[in-house]
């Protein structure tokens, strides 16, 4: 049998009839008939497709929260109930007593609403099951409201039966009080009963879940360092013999394991610090040097920016190739009106006289580079001073200071 | 207050004596390693100024934060290489427990050894009152003439702790300062924490803005104090928020 649902397709109202006829297997247009019959009696037909509105699901959202249908619902009870208890009370009303269909009506809808929130919440990813499932659920201010709707429809529908039921007994309005005090202590004692209860569950459900956070960032961990830590290790082991396999390694991973810790601040692609690491990264990669990063302040990055980060990942390199040294400073600082970046070794450094006039490298690549883009490069050398490449790149006057 | 001596003044007398140092740290391969690298390390005099070199010795080490606090109150050592991340609140609980112990006259003095080259991992040990902070990779020579400016009062920067100290005291109009003096660095002191974070060493720094090695140790001194005492929302942000485990 098919599941009980509202129905959005070949609906009239709210698709509570088309639903019930799907799930019972009998013809839409009998359901209608039956629930305009039901009319008749007190509007007694009305009142149950509101609650079958207010209690079913939609068939193709399941889940979807029903908040607002259930305030209008609420508000409906509540007048339909004044205008009931009104006419007790105030008129004595003798026809008031086929009013108990609507107070029973009542409570049954507060506690299918109820049962209904806590039936939809134990979806699959919940902690618990249930009811539990659903104080700890995401919508837990909405799943409150629910609540205290569908104990406000069952207080009073049970105050209502009062009222009805004591001019029999002959109580009047003094019944009617006796009711609602027996109703809220009785409620109280019921609250104060299962309180406790409720609280432990509370307590060991959020324990449970921040277990399992954690056990979720252990799991994460796990595989990261599964994946990269002990594939590299095992890695440097295969290569004892080759002190530079191993440092390379070693100091690429140290990279990557740092990159997992600290959180990048952004994407090369879009960050110019992002971008300067990433090439200092390479450049290690690939020449089994270490490069010093230190970055002050940091930009959005643009082609110009990009050209700055070409031309100090070709300082970069040279010192890589030529200075004979296992470490390279870089630095780069970002202010309002221009970027500097310092590429500097300590290596054998080189006489500038000699070198500028033939090594493409440093006249296309570093200097024509720079000065393409507006800015200027400087190669300060001498053999066995070490080498020191400037960059510098004049920002326009418009471009703001971004996150230095 | 961090009393910076006059450099120079009150080690003159002591120069050539041996620098006692203690390392903590909860890896004992790594103290080890420290211990055997220092053993044989003379560290020169890092002013320029052609004091004689000093040897160094280890005395003592440590490798949990109660231990290291009673031995360092015991053994009162020049010097202690201070590891940043321990268990029981890691290189910060050394250092508050033991200046609070020793007093705030104590000669004692600490300088942070970190794996990480964070240098927020450091501020708060800075801020808590180290003296300086070099990173594990550093060599043992580096190490040594690290040892021996911290022991004479001066302060030691990594190129990275100072990058991030040009952009923790980074000029913001915007940003009020509550005290002038300690919350801005000098043009002089801002050229001087530049080429440190090029990579420059102190030799090369005086030389390329003729200064002698003096001043610019001053300098990165100054530099230390306000890094220390300023509370400028950037450093009072890291020292509250970086957990040192």
């Amino acid at each position: 049998m098919a599941q009980l649902h509202r129905r959005r397709d070949g609906r009239v109202l709210g698709g509570v009839a088309a639903g019930l006829a799907t799930h019972l297997g009998i013809p839409v247009l009998a359901v209608r008939v039956a629930f305009v019959v039901l009319l008749l009696f007190n509007g007694l037909g009305a009142l149950l497709y509101a609650v079958f509105w207010a209690v079913l699901t939609p068939a193709d959202e399941p889940n979807r929260p029903q908040t607002g249908r259930l305030a209008t619902l609420v508000l409906a009870g509540g007048l339909a109930l004044l205008v009931i208890m009104a006419r007790i009370v105030l008129f004595g009303d003798p026809s008031s007593s086929s009013a108990l269909g609507w107070l029973f009506a009542l409570i049954a809808a507060g506690a299918g609403i109820i049962w209904h929130q806590t039936a939809a919440a134990s979806r699959p990813g919940m902690a618990g099951s249930g009811l539990l499932g659903v104080l700890t659920g995401p919508g837990r201010a909405g799943f409150l409201l629910r609540f205290v709707g569908g104990g406000v429809l069952i207080l009073g529908g049970i105050m209502g039966l009062l009222a009805v039921v004591a001019p029999l007994t002959g109580g009047g309005l003094s019944a009617v009080l006796n009711g609602l005090l027996f109703t809220l202590i009785a409620m109280a004692g019921v609250g104060l009963m299962t309180a406790p209860l409720l609280w432990r569950m509370f307590g060991a459900l959020r324990e449970e879940r921040e277990a399992r956070i954690r056990e979720q960032e252990r799991a994460e961990f796990a595989a990261m360092v599964h994946d990269q830590v002990l594939h590299t290790l095992a890695l440097i082991q295969r290569h004892t013999t080759s002190g530079s396999t191993a440092y390379r390694l070693a100091r690429a991973q140290e990279r990557t394991l740092r990159n997992w810790l600290y959180k990048p601040s952004g994407s090369p692609h879009e960050k110019f610090a992002a971008a300067l690491e990433q090439a200092a990264g390479e450049v290690e990669d690939a020449y089994g040097i270490t490069v010093e990063v230190v970055v002050v302040g940091d930009a959005d990055t643009d082609e110009r920016f990009q050209a700055l980060v070409a031309a100090a990942r070709e300082a970069m390199v040279n010192a890589a190739r030529h200075a004979q040294v296992d470490s390279v400073s870089l630095y780069a600082e970002v202010e309002p009106d221009q970027v500097n970046v310092f590429v500097r070794d300590r290596g054998v450094g080189f006489d500038l006289a000699n070198v500028n006039g033939d090594r493409h490298g440093v006249r296309g690549s570093i200097i024509g580079r720079m000065e393409r883009h507006g800015g200027r490069a400087e190669i300060i050398s001498a053999p066995g001073e070490g080498t020191e490449v400037r960059l510098r790149l004049p920002l326009p006057a418009v471009r703001k200071e971004n996150g230095a | 207050m961090s009393g910076t001596p006059v450099p120079g003044s009150t080690e003159a007398g002591e120069a050539g004596r041996p620098l006692r140092v203690f390392l903590v740290d909860d890896h004992a391969m790594f103290r080890a390693g420290v211990r055997a690298e220092l053993g044989g390390q003379l560290a020169v005099d890092p002013s320029g100024e052609g004091g004689p070199p000093r040897s160094i010795t280890v005395v003592g080490e440590a490798g949990t934060v109660a231990e290291a606090i009673q031995q360092i109150v015991a053994l009162t050592p020049d010097v202690v290489l201070l590891d940043v991340h321990m268990p029981d609140g890691g290189g910060r609980a050394v250092l508050e427990a033991t200046r609070r112990q020793l007093g705030s006259g104590t000669t004692v003095r600490f300088l942070a050894l970190s794996v990480s080259d964070a240098a927020e991992d450091v501020i708060g040990l800075i801020r808590a009152g180290a003296r300086g902070y070099v990173t594990k990779r550093i060599s043992a020579q580096e190490l040594a003439t690290a040892i021996r400016r911290v022991a004479e009062g001066d302060a030691v920067f990594s190129p990275r702790l100072a990058g991030f100290v040009l952009d923790a005291f980074a000029a913001r109009p915007e940003v009020p300062l509550a005290d002038p003096e300690l919350d801005q660095l000098t043009t002089r002191e801002r050229e001087v924490l530049r080429l440190l974070a090029r990579g420059y060493a102190y030799k090369e720094i005086a030389r390329e803005l003729y200064i002698s090695i003096k001043t610019v140790e001053t300098h990165v001194s100054n530099v230390l104090r306000k890094l220390q005492m300023s509370n400028r929302y950037e450093l009072s942000r890291w020292a509250a928020d970086r957990r040192l485990i």
